[in-house]
């Protein structure tokens, strides 16, 4: 879409308008600065979907639209997580965090703050193997999402 | 090296490249310096209304009557508030409109300044595109797009929020010829294989029905839809929005269809077997309930310029996105091209079976009534003026008895409030309706309860010289509230009725208008004519009509087009 003021409460105000549900949304300029990418995830039936991508087409500043699950496409969210650390589970999360590649990136004495990457589910997963109690913040981007291969969104 | 202008200069003559003759508006502190150049000019004629939803109404009856853009002029905060009724009409209508909004200084946005709201994020429901000026050099194409964003595709309200502060400062003024945007390029030409694929489902069809909307008006489609209908020996419906898309006259045309239709158009939409939609979009007025309104025998054929209006309500078979004149010129030849015919024997069948709906005499009314009947009134008012006036109407009873007693032959001579209903926007509607068609016959097919929701209108009209006709059907109730109380709510009429009413007659007069009451039915066709006879005068007629006449047929919330309630 257009990098311009307020497209994005444009997309926000369709979705609640029309009674559509965001389950994420992450948006950022990309390599033409005129243009912003928003990878946008909603559920719903294939009526409400296709619903959903023509009403997205009529906003003005949306330039193309794609649903990504019509081919094969990559997902990632950024999580970054911080946990209690201390004692024996300094180790044991350490251990946890390497099993889902994702990195210590701060570290004080008694907590980590672990950036991990990967599909929403990764995340829920890495949630759920460390100690519910042990989860002090946690703070996702939502998921970005591109085709694989030669599948390119192109304006 | 040019003049530099500054950016109320810019505004003005934006409207002047554009061809624009006529603005609605109304002044206030963030406006001045428009209303100074506005001034110093004469290109561009400046309607003062008594309020700001009358602005907008006002140029969304010059929109409707005319092939124009309508424009509106107002200032920020309670000037944007009160215009918003009017633009939320035009949207749900898809009127072409620019609205230009005044805005506090860019240094005071966000500050909670004297008459500051935050326009642009207010009206982003409701309108096409919404846009906000921070800086003079973005004006003139800003201004560019948005009476191009309003009258191409499927049309619009588009709003120009403009602050104070750069209607003043000054840059060099270039309006640009021609524009084009890659987010937005509306799809005019049909898909070949489609239409073809139409044409064919066409030919084979035994019971077909053309069910025609406001999109065949809003792209002067008119003759092409009469001409496809009339090759074909099909029938043919219009929506309220559509009236006059077909001519009523014709032996052809069923009427109205949707919850207050004609039974022999409901009842055809139900059972044919191929439906051709052209510019409509099954809304629940028109078809009902959708579960009720399926018929896995019926196949369906939809032309529409807006992908999002297909398959939104109901599935259609053959989805054709473009343009409906481009869409119904292409099928019209390929049809004339076809050596196939369409199936006689099985239309004839099919005609047969309508004139026995047709019978049922749905419309029918108590004609020897000793008080007026409303319909009569339209009747008359449709005699008298023998089907060539432009008509304006309010929302309620009054709104479903024009559309189905007033025939109208031509397209742009129906105006009303189809999707949003907004009563109120009869008059100030008629008064555009009149400065776009200084010669034609205008009248507002109103009631007491809707009248006085802009009634404050009579001032601009008498300002203007407009010489509206106001047929106020008086039935001192809100009409169809009082019809859904008496079928829904057990005859209990909370707060519906219209009690201390003005005297009509008096109120007309101290505008400076002429005043008439009537109140029996041998008096309706005389005061029609008397009021028509003056020419130069608004003349508003206070009919007393009966208080407990309904709309018939009707088909109650919920149910399907075969399940109506007839009289």
């Amino acid at each position: 879409m257009e990098n311009e003021a307020g497209a994005l409460s444009r997309v926000a105000g369709l979705f609640s308008a029309r009674g559509y549900n965001i389950e994420s949304l992450s948006v950022a300029p990309t390599e033409d600065p005129t243009l912003s990418r928003m990878t946008l995830v909603t559920i719903g039936s294939d009526e409400i979907v296709e619903q959903v991508t023509k009403q997205l087409n009529k906003l003005i500043e949306v330039v193309k639209i794609i649903d990504l699950n019509d081919g094969n496409h990559i997902e990632r969210e950024l999580m970054l997580v911080k946990v209690r650390a201390v004692g024996a589970d300094r180790e044991e999360i350490k251990r946890l965090t390497e099993i889902f590649r994702g990195c210590i990136i701060d570290v004080t004495d008694k907590s980590y703050t672990i950036e991990l990457t990967g599909t929403s589910s990764k995340l829920d997963a890495f949630l759920e193997a460390v100690e519910r109690s042990a989860v002090l913040e946690t703070v996702r981007t939502g998921a970005s999402g591109i085709g694989r291969g030669e599948w390119i969104l192109k304006v | 090296m040019s003049v530099e202008l500054t950016g109320a200069e810019i505004t003005i003559r934006c409207l002047q490249e554009e061809g624009v003759q006529c603005i609605f508006g109304y002044p206030g502190g963030a406006v001045l310096f428009l209303y100074d150049e506005l001034f110093k000019q004469n290109k561009v004629r400046h309607i003062l209304v008594r309020h700001e939803q009358a602005a907008v109404h006002a140029a969304d009856g010059y929109a409707r009557s005319s092939d124009k853009v309508g424009v509106a002029l107002v200032t920020s905060g309670p000037g944007v508030t009160n215009a918003v009724t009017g633009i939320a009409t035009a949207y749900m209508d898809s009127i072409p409109m620019v609205v230009i909004s005044g805005q506090v200084p860019t240094s005071a946005i966000g500050l909670d300044a004297f008459q500051e709201v935050d326009t642009v994020g207010i009206t982003r429901p409701c309108v096409k595109h919404n846009f906000l000026v921070k800086d003079v050099t973005e004006l003139a194409l800003t201004i560019k797009k948005a009476f191009f964003i309003a009258s191409t595709g499927r049309p619009g309200p588009v709003l120009v929020d403009i602050p104070k502060d750069v209607t003043q400062q000054k840059t060099k003024f270039v309006y640009p010829e021609k524009i084009t945007m890659r987010s937005y390029n509306p799809v005019i030409k049909g898909h070949a294989r489609q239409i073809k694929k139409a044409a064919e489902l066409i030919l084979s069809a035994k019971r077909p029905m053309i069910y025609a909307g406001g999109g065949v008006i809003l792209s002067d489609a008119a003759s092409q839809l009469t001409e496809l209908t009339q090759i074909l020996n099909f029938p043919c419906t219009n929506t309220l929005m559509g009236l006059g898309g077909y001519p009523a006259t014709d032996k052809q045309s069923l009427g109205m269809l949707g919850m207050h239709g004609t039974y022999e158009a409901n009842m055809a939409m139900q059972y044919c077997d191929v439906l051709v939609a052209v510019g409509a979009r099954f809304d629940d007025r028109v078809i009902g309930n959708p579960k009720h309104f399926f018929n896995e025998n019926r196949k369906i054929i939809h032309i529409d310029i807006d992908p999002s209006s297909i398959s939104k309500r109901v599935k259609v078979d053959i989805p054709i996105v473009g343009d409906v004149l481009d869409v119904l010129r292409e099928l019209i030849k390929l049809l004339k091209a076809e050596k196939k015919e369409p199936d006689h024997s099985a239309l004839k069948e099919w005609w047969k079976q309508i004139d026995l709906w047709r019978e049922r005499d749905c419309l029918k009314y108590d004609r020897g009534s000793k008080i007026i009947k409303p319909q009569m009134v339209i009747e008359k008012l449709f005699q008298i003026t023998k089907g060539d006036a432009f008509i304006t109407s309010d929302v309620g009873q009054h709104q479903m008895w024009a559309a189905q007693f007033y025939k109208f032959d031509k397209p742009r001579r129906w105006i009303n409030s189809g999707g949003l209903g907004t009563m109120g926007f009869g008059m100030p509607a008629a008064m555009g309706v009149q400065l776009a068609n200084p010669k034609g016959k205008v009248a507002c097919i109103t009631g007491e309860a809707s009248i006085q929701m802009c009634i404050q209108e009579l001032s601009t009209c008498k300002q203007y010289k407009l010489p509206l006709k106001i047929i106020n059907l008086n039935n001192r109730y809100m009409g169809m509230v009082r019809q859904w109380q008496e079928f829904f709510h057990g005859n209990r009429y909370a707060e519906s009725y219209m009690d201390a009413l003005p005297d009509f007659v008096k109120l007309a007069e101290s505008y400076g208008h002429v005043g008439i009451k009537i109140e029996k039915p041998e008096d309706v066709e005389g005061a029609l004519k008397e009021a028509f006879k003056m020419k130069d005068k608004l003349v508003f007629m206070d009919f007393i009509t009966d208080q407990t006449e309904n709309v018939f047929p009707m088909v109650p919330g919920g149910k399907g087009l075969s399940e109506m309630i007839l009289v």
